[in-house]
């Protein structure tokens, strides 16, 4: 066991350094479609999630339930639901974009969107308790109150983007069933893995995991960075009171 | 930061639409012909001859007949001849082309505990059933799993009902099943072509080949434009009419692996 | 002193589920009034405060004089994670004040209530005292004719309750109705023209300023009264 660690430790180390052509533009693709699925689901599950927090209607404790449901969606489930959709014997099959990245970015959209919204909803729940109050008192229609809460909480929220983010990036189910894993076109990371590992190429495969675990490392040391920064400013003196 | 988002997205918009540019097709096709290596091998020679680019989906054999079924693929290239004319049959496919063949080897255990080894496919069969030593089967489907399905019938052993002591189906690829065997030291029936390719050997070696009956004949079918108007049916056909052409057949007997060819072509004269 | 009237209560009870928070209040507020509520905690002065302002379901009838601009300051105000400047204008922006007045009216506000060298800081590094300057300034820049105070001092030092009772009294020298809810009864005989005590949710007495503290009071307000007087800064 000791060994095959060792061996993926090398061919990741060779892999870096080495730039291989092919290994840059998986690295890119899986970073360019989670990225993208991100930023939609972001816009989306955001809007959302704040009008869930505080909208008032019959069935809004069972829509919020199915929501939160939704953030166990295995990914293979998405994959095929999404697969059934796109195919040319299915409904949205004129569009074409079965087995193209846009595909996957799609799935990966609809697999992160329960995330951002469930956690959205929850920040702007806990953080409406007093302060939604007082803006609602200054002339903010709900919805406006909670969006300016999020604005208030955009650190909370970049946690929730970090977290839809490892969930798309890590996936490989549904990107496996819309993209195909066509070499040079819709083959990510994961996929590639998952190539590897059914071919008996482990040291390989663990490799590319290894590179995988890195990229995203790097950037979730990049926004650590950032919100230390944010935070240095926000120190409190001491006479300061309290925050509500 | 939100720049340097806006410009990383831009970039790849970029990248994602220059692909749609070239001229491609997409076809299904196996994961153990995938594995094998023959299309890193063969679709760069039919790109420079046309200048069609080939999109692979690797599937099991089933998977990809449904994909052409659905029309989701321009052409399909797998190798189970039933299947395959069934499915000109019901007017998916244009026509059926015989391709080449491949060989299927049984791997397991350097020991033998089965005693299997040798040139008899179902003889060797029937010792593995009456031993109860591990054997896995793909059972997925596929081209290979057909094949190993025909071949118990042969030995007039049933592996649905009263199966084998040691016959376990884990509904994967090659590949895993190869892993499976690894490391359970048991018996797999697989291709040659993904066998040479596999990295995972630990203990296990050929122990039967060479039975005619172990041939793997592969077929190419375009999807029938008539159900499906949307498919690219000249490129296809453009596939089609290279792959069984002489500049087609000499380029998959071309590929070696280890010095060793893999598959020999056979399209009808 | 009394002007027209404002906002008036007429029988509004409010009810939290079995709790009745205020019982048939019948209460005018008018202009050119600072009106104290005083009472123990959960006595309803925050709810009374809350229906006034309109953010209450309630039965009974509220009238209000049309068009009646009205701004709240709380015990602890919420500042976004934003600098004192861009707090003030998003309350310029909420209250729907037209673009071109907007940083006009922060500077002003800015500067009356003495925060104008702070505009670019963080709003919630400021010190107690400013921040509730700042929400005074947040009240103020939309020029409301009734300011709704909660207990605004109860969470300050000394010093910053004399900058903040400064700064309401001259407020309503300009012309704001005050209605303020405070459990610190010298404040209240300092600041008020009226003083309201509830209890229970019921409003027990209304009378003037003087009247409240040197005419008799009925049992339980005198009893609260000796409760509290000896404590009153």
């Amino acid at each position: 066991m000791n060994e095959g660690f060792g061996a993926a430790l090398q061919t990741a180390w060779s892999l870096v350094i080495g730039f291989d052509a092919r290994l840059a533009q998986v690295v890119g693709l899986s970073l360019g479609v989670s990225g993208t699925a991100c930023v939609l689901a972001a816009g989306f599950g955001m809007a959302i999630g704040a009008g869930l927090a505080v909208a008032r209607f019959p069935g809004q404790r069972a829509l919020v339930a199915a929501l939160n449901t939704m953030l166990a969606l295995p990914s293979v489930v998405v994959g095929l639901v999404v697969y059934l959709l796109l195919s040319r014997a299915g409904p949205l099959g004129s569009l074409g974009i079965l087995f193209t990245p846009t595909a996957m970015v799609v799935a990966q959209t609809v697999l992160v969107l329960p995330v951002v919204a469930a956690l959205t909803r929850q920040l702007v729940a806990d953080a409406w308790h007093g302060n939604g109050e007082q803006l609602r008192s200054m002339g903010a229609p709900p919805f406006v109150a909670a969006l300016l809460l999020l604005l208030h909480e955009r650190l909370a929220l970049v946690t929730v983007l970090l977290t839809a983010f490892g969930r798309a990036i890590s996936e490989v189910g549904a990107v496996m069933i819309v993209g195909g894993n066509i070499e040079g076109v819709t083959r990510v990371m994961t996929t590639a893995i998952a190539l590897e590992t059914s071919k008996g190429d482990l040291p390989l495969a663990l490799g590319l995991g290894i590179v995988l675990l890195g990229v995203v490392g790097s950037l979730n040391a990049l926004i650590a960075l950032l919100q230390r920064r944010q935070g240095a400013q926000e120190r409190a003196t001491p006479m300061a009171m309290a925050a509500p | 930061m939100v720049r340097l988002i806006a410009s990383v997205v831009l970039a790849l918009c970029t990248a994602f639409g220059a692909q749609a540019q070239d001229k491609f097709i997409v076809m299904s096709s196996t994961t153990s012909t995938e594995q094998s290596g023959l299309f890193a091998h063969l679709l760069p020679a039919f790109k420079a001859a046309s200048g069609i680019d080939i999109r692979v989906v690797a599937q099991g054999t089933g998977q990809a007949l449904d994909t052409g079924r659905r029309g989701d693929a321009d052409v399909v290239f797998v190798h189970d001849q039933v299947a395959e004319e069934k499915f000109v049959a019901e007017g998916f496919g244009v026509k059926r082309l015989p391709v080449m063949y491949n060989d299927f080897v049984i791997v397991g255990p350097k020991g033998d505990p089965a005693g299997a080894r040798g040139k008899d496919v179902v003889a060797a069969l029937g010792k593995i059933a009456s031993s109860g030593q591990p054997f896995v089967s793909r059972g997925d489907k596929s081209g290979t799993h057909a094949a190993e399905l025909r071949y118990w019938r042969m030995a007039a052993v049933d592996v649905e009902g009263n199966k084998p002591r040691g016959y376990q189906a884990c509904g994967c690829g090659m590949g895993p099943a190869l892993n499976i065997g690894a490391s359970t030291n048991g018996y797999v029936l697989t291709d040659r072509g993904t066998w040479l390719n596999f990295k995972n050997r630990a203990d296990l070696v050929v122990l039967v080949e060479g039975d005619t009956r172990l041939f793997n004949q592969y077929g190419v079918i375009a999807v029938n434009p008539a159900k499906h108007a949307h498919v690219k049916a000249q490129l296809a056909q453009t596939f089609v009419d290279w792959v069984v052409s002489p500049a087609g057949q000499a380029s998959i007997a071309a590929y070696k692996i280890g010095g060793q060819q893999l598959f020999f072509p056979n399209a009808d004269r | 002193m009394t002007g027209s009237t404002l906002i008036a209560l007429q029988a509004v009870t409010v009810r939290f589920g079995a709790t009745v928070a205020l019982s048939s209040v019948d209460f005018s507020l008018h202009a050119g009034e600072r009106v104290a509520l005083v009472g123990a905690n959960g006595s309803g002065k925050t709810t009374l405060l809350r229906v006034l302002h309109g953010r209450l379901a309630h039965e009974g009838r509220r009238f209000v004089a049309g068009d009646l601009r009205q701004a709240m300051v709380f015990q602890r105000p919420f500042l976004l994670r934003l600098s004192v400047w861009h707090n003030l204008m998003l309350a310029l922006w909420l209250a729907r004040v037209p673009a071109i007045e907007r940083a006009p009216r922060a500077h002003a506000a800015l500067a009356r209530v003495g925060l104008s060298n702070e505009r670019h800081r963080p709003a919630r590094v400021l010190s107690g005292g400013q921040q509730q300057r700042l929400a005074l300034a947040r009240a103020w820049a939309v020029r409301p004719q009734v300011l709704f105070l909660d207990e605004p001092t109860a969470s300050l030092d000394p010093a910053a309750k004399r900058e903040v009772e400064q700064l309401i009294t001259e407020f309503s020298a300009e012309g704001m109705a005050l209605v303020m809810s405070t459990h610190n009864l010298g404040q209240a005989k300092r600041l008020a023209t009226r003083v309201l005590y509830l209890e229970g949710g019921h409003l027990v007495v209304d009378r003037p300023t003087v009247d409240f503290f040197e005419q008799p009071l009925p049992e339980p307000a005198a009893l609260f009264l000796k409760g509290e007087l000896p404590w009153s800064a």
